[in-house]
């Protein structure tokens, strides 16, 4: 055997270790928390808020840490679908010069990479600037909007990128103008790239502890109103983790197995989706 | 005209809905007791009323549709400059109690006697980073190579969708994951087999491993995705010149795809720097910088989760943080500048 194909041999065992290696971790991580989390699932903690005395051992269930994530997540997932879907029609060759868009998208990009925490860090900014009350629905709802406007719309964005540009002059040569041809053939054509993005903006939010440890409190009613404080998934882990009690703890990962559940479900659901609606666009 | 008696029909639907919405936003307003439904359904009547009246025409939709998608992207541009002024402005306050060199190079963090060195905190997240890094960016490009170039159909099938699918999964996870299993595993082997004796388990090596994994799927997934856009025929030449398959790989593929490695090594990088979660929950945080990598420590963004309880009983604390957080978002601002100026340059130069 030459030097060549000793060189060939040697790489591809690497390549071999570090795909086990990359697969073995990520199993990993999903069996341990699986296996750890399952067994203690029950219809009663599921269904059931947390007592006064939850993180101490007390009986009740996570209900309203579910409710709240969902009452965090849904509306910051609308609101900042609106708003990313006007900016990625509008970043489109028709309304806006590439040079000018091209700005936006660095904008975005950078808005992308910046951590959650800072986003967290500046609603407390804010709220402190003005001096209202320092925990509450309205302000997580308001972060994670923050956080998921970059992704929802680079990922819509780069599925409009993707529309024929033969598409939209037909639409122009009948007589549509601007915004017709974005809301009824664009909007149309990049229906499985807004679907994935707006997913993956869920679940990014739903997923998220660090803006929202900063921003929402914790509470083991529903809320009642927007400036309640609320319990959620990732912090609510967060807090039985940190407690000393080993059976407290071992919540921890009931609340992690459904909070994965969730985000796999979110992520099936995406590729389910955006293959029915792919069916519908022009090649 | 069937086109009039349409319209006519459409007004008087306006018209309803319009009353609906008025009567929602008093049962908000009164039973409810929420002032921003009230006002938001009132703001979408007085807009169905205005419709009523006025003749919306085509030539108007598309004027309005615009002007508000125009007003939407200046709103967020508006947005990311507003994030700089905020974080500047709430930082001020410790500025003006402390000089920045100070905080940068002392090296004591004690909020409760005023004392916010940054510097021993800075270190950690560099090395922190650094490390992950070194773990990440080997194993994953070498996976990547694996999944485009050498896996058989049926496995990249398989296997690019389920990265995918971690990629999403909660930062707190994986936390919770390296709390269970990591820690126990460098407390009772790795750190011993470095003559590392007296660890916890917490420390900076552990917060590095799990961010590695963390990562993992980010550049997996952008590598792949670059490596298999790089023309057939290129690689094809290649091959037919006697090149066996890795020195095609290491002198054809990994130049034609170089920028867009380095974009995921961008990515991956700004994932790990900025992780609040997953690290606070194991690097140990004491804010100091450890002899052995073993050692707790304690990064920019796990300070900001690990102080923010004792905000309210230190009110000058609360702009140490603002200060902190300003620090990541300047951080990530550089490396994303620096990697669009990088890329805009090899974009020209590995043009193919």
């Amino acid at each position: 055997m030459n030097r060549r194909n000793l060189e060939e041999k040697i790489f591809l065992g690497l390549m071999l270790a570090s795909v086990l290696i990359v697969m073995g971790s990520l199993i990993l991580v999903v069996a341990v928390i699986s296996i750890n989390g399952a067994p203690s699932l029950s219809i009663e903690i599921l269904t059931q808020t947390s007592e006064g005395n939850f993180y101490l051992g007390g009986g009740g269930g996570f209900l309203n840490a579910i409710v709240g994530s969902l009452l965090l997540s849904l509306p910051a997932t609308g609101l900042a679908f609106l708003i990313s879907m006007a900016i990625a029609l509008y970043l489109q060759k028709d309304f806006l010069k590439p040079r000018t868009s091209n700005f936006i998208r660095l904008c975005l990009d950078i808005l992308w990479g910046v951590p959650s925490v800072v986003y967290g860090v500046f609603c407390l900014a804010i709220v402190m600037a003005l001096g209202m009350t320092r925990q509450s629905l309205i302000l997580g709802i308001i972060a994670l909007t923050l956080l998921e406007i970059p992704i929802i719309t680079r990922s819509i964005d780069e599925s409009i990128k993707m529309v024929p540009i033969g598409l939209k002059e037909s639409a122009y040569s009948l007589g549509s103008t601007k915004f017709e041809m974005s809301m009824k053939v664009v909007r149309k054509q990049a229906m499985p790239g807004i679907i994935a993005g707006v997913l993956l903006g869920f679940g990014r939010g739903i997923g998220d502890a660090a803006s929202i440890l900063l921003t929402v409190g914790d509470s083991n009613y529903f809320p009642s109103s927007i400036n309640d404080q609320t319990a959620a998934l990732p912090t609510m882990i967060l807090n039985l983790v940190g407690m000393p009690d080993e059976v407290v703890q071992n919540k921890a990962y009931a609340v992690a197995f459904v909070l994965l559940l969730i985000v796999l479900l979110i992520s099936i659901l995406t590729r389910y989706l955006a293959k029915k609606s792919s069916k519908n666009i022009i090649k | 005209m069937p086109t009039e008696k349409i319209n006519k029909v459409i007004k008087h639907k306006l018209l309803i809905v319009g009353i609906l919405s008025l009567i929602l936003s008093f049962i908000c307003l009164f039973v409810f007791n929420i002032f921003f439904l009230f006002a938001l359904f009132l703001i979408v009547f007085i807009i169905l009323l205005v419709c009523n009246f006025i003749k919306v025409t085509r030539k108007l939709y598309d004027t309005l549709g615009t002007r508000l998608m125009l007003f939407v992207t200046v709103f967020v541009i508006f947005l990311f400059f507003l994030l700089l002024i905020i974080l500047m402005g709430g930082s001020l306050d410790i500025l003006r109690e402390e000089s920045i060199s100070k905080i940068v190079l002392s090296s004591t963090w004690k909020p409760f006697s005023g004392e916010f060195g940054l510097f021993a905190v800075i270190m950690d997240t560099l090395i922190v980073t650094a490390i992950s890094m070194l773990i990440a960016i080997p194993i994953s490009v070498l996976s990547a190579i694996y999944i485009a170039e050498y896996a058989p159909k049926k496995f990249r099938n398989v296997v690019r969708p389920f990265i995918d699918v971690l990629a999403g999964v909660p930062s707190v996870v994986f936390g919770l994951c390296a709390l269970l299993v990591l820690v126990p595993i460098v407390r009772d082997t790795v750190a011993p087999f470095f003559g590392y004796n007296i660890g916890s388990g917490f420390g900076i090596f552990t917060a590095s491993l799990i961010l590695s994994i963390m990562v993992f799927p980010i550049i997996i997934s952008l590598c792949v995705e670059s490596f298999s856009s790089v023309p057939t025929s290129l690689k094809e030449a290649s091959l037919s010149l006697g090149a066996t398959k890795w020195e095609t790989v290491k002198k054809v593929i990994f130049r034609a795809s170089g920028p867009g490695v380095l974009s995921a090594i961008f990515l991956g990088f700004g994932r790990a720097f900025g992780e609040t979660i997953a690290v606070s929950m194991v690097i140990g945080n004491q804010e100091m910088i450890p002899k052995s990598i073993f050692g707790p420590g304690q990064t920019l963004a796990s300070l900001i989760a690990s102080n923010y309880n004792d905000v309210s009983s230190i009110p000058i604390l609360a702009s140490a943080l603002i200060f902190v957080a300003l620090m990541l978002f300047v951080v990530v601002l550089i490396f994303n500048l620096l990697g669009f100026l990088v890329l805009r340059r090899a974009s020209k130069r590995w043009n193919y």
